[in-house]
């Protein structure tokens, strides 16, 4: 058990990818996140646990994500103490999660905002969720108060108050704008809004069962969330997937890319004014849709993922249907690519807009989709593939320029190359079991489960208790990250622009709220 | 001025209330069939009306008589711009008492009502879309003016019944190159005017992208039934002008018969349908301009105006 290593000493994580482990004090701690930041490791994820009843101590565990690996760092502070050092030192994104960690855990960094994140007045401020003894029969009783917006003033400054509640049927999140006439000097972001108590409800279920909490955290990712649930699960059991199961889930995951990005085309097109492009993207993501349907029993692909493989052997004869549906997707899809590129009011509206510079989305640690439309080179498909992405050889695709048009092209790109793993998935899909039953876990393992989904990687990691139950499953998402980076590429745009940026990010919503 | 005058006064006015929906139903429709979209039926605009007048008003508690006022004034406006222009018949008792400027005058009229209006509750929404309706109001006025102007010249009165009479009595169809300048001119304010592509986007659901739909988010019920009609009226209106200034063919003239007025009334709907379905053709291959672009995009109505006004003066055509 990992825990139980000396100190300082790396060991080997549990995991679908290379991943190592550190136990470390408060100086290592800092010591060990400045290396992270000299090797231009990015922050991944940051989360807590009550283990008092166990031996008396909370914890703090940051993962960071090297070129070929993920490093996760454990801090428990002596004698149940609940501060740590702030890692916003070094990495800015660690804000909001040292202020979630905070909200449900007590959790305090010594630097940072201390405004409550997740925490909207569901539960008095001192009441904290994630711990262990608390009763979560207790219902309190919702208290409301302002949140103190950064204020901006100077002449003819003044704000926009746009959400939680918008005109359209999207999820809850607040912009508040400080803005001159039509130009945005300032975005604040605030969300939280559609917080379900998700790490709460994973406690004590039954490690076999916690893929469907998971594939339910954000629906729009839900084959890359249930896969990484059971990559993290399977590690801890140290099963191996069978190969032809592990090629089914990619080839779920990468029409899970493709029916994101085909909605997110067509909404891109809708939102500078073409309905057209709306209408088009809508019909091809629909067929897409009918056929995941027909081919896996869900349209969205929901619970297709379950430990140990995939839930349904694909029927062969559909393979021929699928294989169909990917040339006429791609000859379709770069009709329309003509279209848009060479539609003049199209690409003014796409070109220059909402600009994130390679540098800052470097130095704030940008991931996935948002990353690689600025320059930043980082897919794990590619970067550290795991079964069967290891056989596949994904390309990255990039684009350099970070503005809407580039988010744009990188999604064509990205189709055109799913397109390609789709079918060479379906035309050297392996023979084999699509399930096999996992054994029991040991209690007290903690396994990592991490996978590329459509947004960027995203990571469960999971820790085992007795009679093969949920002791602690932590969800991150990449939005976490690109989130605040909206802020920076919004300023100097003007206030319509907005909603065509936000939709070129089109970040999770639920998927952070947690 | 007979009385009958005054009945086909009336009539026009109540011919442009019941078909201005219509119209607008027959853009929509002409839009979804180009989006491959199955079409909403014709008459969608009239059940949008019957829902709105069923239900009750909600009102903002900030709201003052201004904002209940706003809707009335500018249906009124719209209905009274229907009574100057001549669709159907040029015996229009009405519009010898206001010309083509007062015209352009009522038009504003209902701008800073519907503007003051959506200020009244304070909400963000409301300031950003009257400012954005402003801006875009401040550069078509003086296009349209300028488009009026030259039609002006070429018919010599500023009386649409009378610039209608004057192209009609000509004994050829002459083709005067400055209408047509002044034609193209026109187009673009009508599409400024009307929020509609690629201005504004008549059909978006972005609060922060809307000008016009942003000023009337915080109506309900009769109050936003009144304000969606006087924008189809509007829309019928400038529909209405383009017909009377540059293909009045069909309208009927002083002293003419019932005969000849259905005759109108038929030219009238042919002439609706043409340039309805135009209408939504230009609004699908367009995309929605940058905010910014949009004084540009009136700049070049202004110029085209102008173009059309010089090329009079030059060519004397």
């Amino acid at each position: 058990m990992t825990r139980e290593l000396p100190r300082q000493e790396t060991s080997r994580l549990p995991s679908n990818v290379k991943a190592t482990h550190r136990s470390v004090d408060a100086a290592q701690w800092l010591q060990c996140a400045q290396d992270m930041h000299n090797h231009r490791a990015m922050l991944l994820a940051l989360w807590g646990t009550d283990d008092r009843d166990r031996d008396g101590r909370f914890r703090v565990f940051a993962a960071f994500l090297l070129s070929d690996q993920v490093v996760v760092l454990e801090h428990a502070p002596i004698g149940g103490e609940t501060d740590y050092p702030s890692l916003t030192r070094w990495f800015p994104v660690a804000d909001r999660l040292q202020r979630a960690v905070f909200d449900l855990l007590g959790m305090a960094a010594d630097l940072g905002d201390t405004r409550p994140w997740l925490r909207h007045g569901g539960w008095p401020e001192h009441f904290f969720p994630l711990r262990r003894d608390v009763d979560t029969a207790e219902r309190h009783p919702l208290v409301s108060r302002p949140y103190p917006f950064v204020a901006v003033s100077g002449d003819g400054v003044h704000e926009i108050a746009v959400g939680p509640i918008h005109a359209g049927t999207i999820e809850p999140g607040q912009f508040r704008f400080s803005a001159v006439g039509e130009k945005v000097l300032r975005l604040e972001t605030r969300f939280g809004f559609a917080h379900k108590g998700i790490a709460k409800r994973f406690e004590g279920q039954r490690l076999h069962d916690g893929h469907h909490l998971a594939a339910r955290i954000s629906g729009d990712s839900t084959v890359a969330y249930a896969w990484a649930y059971c990559a993290a699960l399977e590690s801890i059991t140290a099963t191996a997937v069978p190969e032809r199961a592990a090629a089914l889930r990619a080839l779920a995951l990468e029409r899970e890319r493709l029916a994101n990005h085909l909605g997110d085309l067509g909404g891109l097109g809708n939102d500078a004014g073409l309905a057209f492009g709306l209408v088009q993207f809508s019909s091809l993501k629909e067929q897409l849709l009918r056929l995941n349907e027909e081919a896996f029993g869900q349209r969205y692909l929901f619970d297709y993922v379950v430990p140990g493989g995939v839930v349904a052997e694909l029927d062969a004869r559909l393979i021929p249907a699928l294989l169909d549906e990917a040339s006429r997707l791609e000859q379709r899809v770069g009709g329309l690519r003509t279209i848009y590129e060479n539609h003049a009011g199209v690409q003014d509206r796409f070109r220059d807009a909402g600009v994130l510079s390679p540098a800052l989305a470097k130095a704030h640690g940008a991931l996935g989709l948002v990353a690689r439309a600025s320059g930043v080179a980082q897919d794990l498909r590619v970067d550290m593939p795991w079964p069967p992405y290891d056989r596949l050889q994904a390309r990255m695709m990039l684009a350099a320029s970070g503005d809407v048009a580039a988010r744009v092209q990188l999604r064509f790109d990205e189709i055109t190359e799913s397109l390609r793993l789709c079918r060479s998935l379906l035309e050297s899909l392996p023979p084999g079991p699509h399930l096999v039953t996992l054994p029991a876990a040991a209690p007290g393992r903690l396994g990592l489960g991490l996978i590329e989904g459509w947004r960027g990687p995203l990571l469960v990691a999971l820790e085992s208790a007795a009679d093969d139950r949920v002791r602690r499953c932590h969800a991150h998402d990449p939005s976490w990250q690109n989130w605040p980076l909206i802020d920076y590429a919004i300023i100097g745009n003007i206030v319509p622009d907005f909603p065509l940026i936000n939709k070129s990010f089109n970040l999770a919503y639920s998927g952070i709220d947690g | 001025m007979s009385a009958i005058a005054y009945v086909w006064q009336v009539g026009e006015c109540l011919l442009a209330i019941a078909l201005a929906p219509l119209f607008t139903g027959w853009v929509g429709q002409c839009r979804a069939w180009l989006q491959n979209r199955s079409a909403p039926p014709l008459w969608q605009p009239y059940r949008l009306l019957r829902k709105l007048f069923h239900k009750d008003a909600a009102l903002a508690t900030d709201a003052s008589w201004l904002f209940r006022l706003a809707p009335y004034v500018v249906f009124s406006t719209m209905v009274v711009a229907a009574a100057i222009i001549p669709s159907v018949t040029t015996d229009l008792p009405l519009a010898r008492v206001a010309d083509a400027i007062a015209l352009v005058g009522v038009f504003a009229t209902g701008r800073v009502f519907i503007s003051l209006a959506a200020m009244d509750i304070g909400a963000g929404f409301g300031s950003m879309g009257a400012r954005r309706e402003m801006m875009i109001g401040f550069l078509a006025e003086p296009a349209l003016l300028m488009v009026l102007f030259s039609a002006f010249m070429t018919h010599g009165s500023t009386a649409l019944p009378e610039m209608v009479e004057g192209l009609l009595s000509q004994p050829h169809i002459v083709l005067h190159p400055s209408l047509f300048f002044a034609g193209v001119a026109f187009v673009m304010v009508l599409l400024a005017e009307n929020a509609r592509l690629p201005v504004d986007n008549p059909s978006t659901h972005l609060e922060l992208t809307m000008i016009h739909e942003a000023m009337i988010l915080e109506y309900s019920a009769r109050h936003l039934a009144l304000l969606e009609w006087a924008s189809w009226l509007k829309l019928f209106n400038y529909a209405c002008i383009g017909f009377a200034l540059f293909m009045p063919w069909g309208i009927a003239l002083h002293g003419a018969g019932a005969g000849r007025l259905a005759l109108a009334i038929a030219a009238l709907l042919g002439k609706l349908v043409v340039a309805g379905a135009a209408l939504a053709l230009f609004e699908t291959l367009s995309a929605k301009l940058r905010l910014f672009r949009a004084p540009e995009f009136l700049t070049m109505a202004f110029l085209f105006a102008v173009l059309g006004l010089l090329v009079y003066l030059l060519l004397g055509a």
